[in-house]
């Protein structure tokens, strides 16, 4: 064993371990905590919420914040549904499409040669940096100039392209065995089929990985509803559930709070189900 | 493998059409437009450096607030950001898999709260008066007797916005780099014992970064990125563009502010492209730092 007592992945619990647990949990604590308040916050019923002093748990849930978001959009002109479903269609379209997108692009830069091929992968890795609340001016003239503002088509297209995905993707495929593709080929598989049978299969991790950075772009993403939409029938639930927020009252508060927990669990839940092919993924992120 | 000519193109091309539309003609448009005058409405006017000229000469609220933040901002919640998650991912690789996997989804967990939910989380904390939770926490625990309005407060404001950025901050770096550290060959270390080194300080700086390097990279440059995009943290928790008084102001804020209030396009688009330039600045001393192509 290392004499510095550095011991990576044990397999057994050992005395030597219980220092990093005095100072991880107390800090997984301070991170977690907000979460579970809000959790608890959106289960409170009226008075709960308006209690003093305030309380952390919640003592009697109820549904009651639930039904005054759904109640309050009933007397609306737009049903929550409709940015539901609307929230659903640009989640799906993101996350698919940019899937599909970055390892068709991952594997014509991991495993064929062409000319380009350099250049556009380190293209790629400086707009790693990218960051595009800094150019959305530009952005909203060449959508206006494509005519897809106020459309799904608005929604979508801008965040297809994640140069992260395409990154994580790209080096996942370099672990591909090459020999593989090599006998695939000479039985007469085309690069489409191998594609299909060999990359696909066998990137399902990165792909996982991929598929959770996406969603996190889209599901949250007020920008476009904001920016590139004006018709309300046209705008997703971030949106919606932002207009929410910036009511200040204390039922707007509870709203609020039920509105951040429809947002937030679905991401959680995707994270927990796909962590293990998430940490495979990032085992090969290296930028070299 | 061999492929006919056309065939990398072909698979390239989706992706590459997008990001030339939606990232490259964006990022050569705002460079353009920075050397304009532009209202939205009339065609741009060309008025060479005087946008940037401007922001470094004549613009107050620029050099006495937005940039001093910015800088604040960026290099606590960066280099800071991105040590703590260095130090907490080598902390959890140490651990058994079960609870190992337990802290590192809840230290991950606030990294996916970016947006809607993380407003309302902060600003029930952060309540103004007796019923906010920060406030109760601190009277009873007689630091304060009176309750703090943190979003109105501009002393608070910044460190409050710096505070939820660091908490937001463990995502994809951390997890690249803890992915890292569990893939360091374990005879490493032993052989490391072998040549002499004596304790854990010396184990991290000899042989985990150095066989970490591509991560370490990976985590720096992701670290850099979302503290500079995490600017609207601020706008968000107290509800105004600009912030009260500017007090955690930044640059995104600021383009915001001129873009969309003024429609001063063409002086925005000078602030973008400062930013930009700002983050790959930023970016490239990381590379210098943890490049290891040369080796």
């Amino acid at each position: 064993m290392a004499v510095g007592g550095t011991k990576v992945n044990p397999k057994k619990f050992h005395k030597n371990q219980i220092p990093l647990y005095l100072y991880l949990v107390p800090i997984a604590i301070f991170m977690g905590a907000p979460i579970v308040y809000i959790i608890n916050h959106a289960f409170k019923p009226m008075d709960e919420l308006f209690a003093f002093p305030p309380r952390f748990f919640v003592s009697h849930p109820s549904l009651e914040n639930f039904r005054n978001l759904f109640q309050t959009t009933a007397d609306s002109s737009i049903p929550i549904s409709r940015y539901i479903f609307n929230s659903l269609i640009v989640t799906l379209g993101v996350v698919f499409l940019s899937i599909v997108i970055s390892t068709m692009a991952g594997f014509a830069l991991s495993k064929m040669n062409f000319k380009l091929k350099g250049p556009v992968f380190e293209v790629n890795n400086i707009a790693l940096m990218f960051v595009a609340t800094a150019v959305t001016i530009p952005r909203y003239l060449t959508i206006n100039a494509l005519g897809i503002l106020d459309t799904y088509l608005a929604h979508i297209l801008p965040l297809i392209a994640m140069p992260v995905c395409l990154f994580l993707i790209k080096q996942f495929i370099d672990g591909v065995p090459n020999s593989l593709i090599e006998a695939a080929q000479l039985e007469g598989a085309s690069a489409f089929t191998i594609y299909r049978k060999i990359i696909i299969p066998l990137t399902k991790p990165a792909i996982a990985t991929g598929a959770i950075l996406a969603f996190q772009s889209v599901w949250t993403n007020v920008e476009t509803s904001n920016l590139f939409t004006s018709s309300e029938g046209i705008r997703t639930l971030p949106f919606y559930m932002n207009t929410l927020t910036s009511v200040g009252t204390v039922q707007g508060q509870g709203m609020a709070a039920a509105a951040a927990l429809i947002m937030f669990v679905p991401n959680l839940l995707l994270f927990i189900v796909m962590q293990s092919s998430v940490m495979n993924t990032m085992a090969y992120s290296g930028i070299k | 493998m061999r492929t006919k000519k056309s065939t990398p193109y072909l698979f390239l091309a989706p992706y590459l059409i997008l990001f030339v539309i939606f990232i490259i003609i964006p990022t050569i448009m705002a460079i353009g437009l920075s050397f304009t005058n532009y209202n939205a409405v009339q065609t741009p006017q060309f008025v060479g450096l005087t946008n940037y000229i401007n922001l470094l000469t004549q613009d107050t609220i620029f050099l006495q607030y937005v940039l001093p933040n910015t800088i604040l901002f960026a290099v606590i919640v960066g280099p800071v950001g991105y040590l703590l998650a260095f130090f907490l991912a080598w902390s959890l690789s140490q651990l058994t898999r079960l609870p190992r996997t337990i802290l590192a989804l809840i230290i991950y967990s606030p990294s996916m709260t970016m947006g809607v939910a993380m407003t309302v989380m902060w600003r029930v904390v952060f309540l103004g008066d007796q019923s906010g939770i920060a406030n109760y926490a601190l009277t009873q625990l007689g630091i304060i007797t009176e309750p703090i309005v943190w979003m109105l407060n501009t002393n608070y404001i910044m460190p409050i916005v710096i505070i939820v950025a660091l908490w937001s901050s463990m995502g994809v770096g951390f997890l690249a780099m803890l992915a890292g550290l569990l893939n360091i060959n374990a005879e490493l270390y032993e052989a490391g014992a072998i040549d002499g080194i004596r304790n854990r300080v010396q184990e991290v700086f000899y042989i985990t970064i150095p066989s970490m390097k591509p991560q370490m990279l990976f985590g720096a440059v992701m670290a850099v990125v979302s503290a500079f995009q995490a600017g609207n943290i601020g706008v968000m928790l107290t509800g105004s563009n600009p912030t009260p008084q500017y007090a955690a102001q930044l640059m995104v804020n600021h383009i915001d502010d001129y873009g969309f209030t003024r429609y001063e396009m063409g002086y925005a688009a000078a602030v973008s492209v400062s930013l930009l330039g700002l983050i790959y600045a930023f970016s490239f001393i990381a590379r210098k730092l943890f490049s290891s192509k040369d080796e």
